[in-house]
């Protein structure tokens, strides 16, 4: 079944290392692993925080989740798109992998307007970053991690920019792989802000 | 390291550019991807349906449901689209001492706290 599923793929060319894996890969995964501790902290004060404030707004009062859902659709279909990038890249297909890298970041776009947008129309309801303890957790850990999405949104317009003078080939995929795992992070990321933020009601 | 090896002529859909050095590795193929996608998206779909279902609310599913639905998506992209699945453990092992560290650092916080109280 995995065998069926599954493509061999080149992988960019390493120089060898004492643990016969690419260290930039190991230092992007020891990265994600030190910003799974940042998040988790954010996370931890948006819960303990939860349903402590003692003015509105409340959570209820402004959340629009149809709207977030949309939102996390887009997420999601920017991981898909920055995948088959990938798949491109290490096929030797530039082209292709421009137009995946280019989707990617235009859903990312797409995301961060969103929220930017929703931030402004919470603030219209009233709640601000010093309203209550919601509005300080809230904004905080949604806003640190619009901040990656939009860092991430950078990486992708450069890996796109650097394929058009030739230092972005098959061979330089793991530089596709890299900026891909910091997507796909910030992706696990929202699944988690998603439920625990938004789905899970807060009550009065 | 257990992924490394020479793709056989039934698998092998990629070429290797000229004078290649570096390594082969199993990957997920395009299709593959978007099956994932999909099941993403439905998921997502049931996650929030079930927000807007009030026999789930009445039966206090509700959360337990939401969890599992999150656990099967971060999974989904971990393990995929991440190739958590496919590549080295060790890049696993770190990314679940990262997990592990900030769910060390959650229940701590919430028994500071005394939320379970």
């Amino acid at each position: 079944m995995e065998e069926r599923a599954a493509v061999h793929v080149y992988e960019s060319e390493h120089e060898a290392t004492s643990t016969g894996l690419p260290n930039a890969k190991l230092a992007m995964w020891l990265f994600l692993a030190s910003d799974v501790l940042l998040f988790g902290a954010l996370i931890t004060s948006y819960v303990v925080y939860r349903g402590r404030s003692v003015v509105g707004p409340y959570p209820n009062d402004v959340f629009d989740i149809p709207y977030t859902s949309v939102s996390s659709f887009v997420l999601l279909a920017s991981s898909l798109t920055m995948v088959l990038a990938l798949a491109s890249i290490q096929r030797g297909d530039l082209p292709r992998m421009r137009l995946w890298l280019l989707a990617t970041a235009l859903l990312g776009l797409t995301f961060v307007g969103g929220q930017v947008y929703e931030f402004a129309a919470f603030y219209e309801e009233g709640l601000s970053l010093t309203t209550n303890l919601f509005g300080t957790t809230f904004y905080v850990l949604t806003g640190f991690h619009g901040a990656h999405v939009a860092i991430g949104i950078l990486m992708l317009l450069s890996v796109f920019s650097l394929s058009f003078t030739g230092k972005i080939t098959q061979k330089d995929s793991m530089t596709v792989e890299l900026v891909g795992l910091y997507w796909h992070f910030v992706d696990i990321v929202w699944i988690v802000i998603f439920t625990v933020v938004y789905l899970i009601p807060t009550g009065p | 390291m257990d992924q490394v090896e020479t793709p056989t002529p039934e698998h092998e859909v990629v070429t290797a550019p000229p004078h290649a050095a570096g390594r082969w590795a199993r990957h997920p193929s395009p299709k593959e991807y978007v099956r994932i996608a999909i099941v993403l998206a439905l998921v997502t779909a049931a996650e929030v349906a079930v927000y807007y279902i009030d026999w789930i609310h009445e039966n206090d599913l509700l959360i337990p449901l939401l969890f599992l639905f999150a656990l099967i998506k971060f999974a989904l992209v971990a393990m995929w689209f991440m190739h958590l699945r496919f590549d080295s453990r060790t890049y696993a092992r770190f990314f679940l001492i990262g997990i592990a560290g900030a769910f060390t650092l959650y229940i701590a916080v919430l028994l500071m706290f005394r939320t379970f109280a």
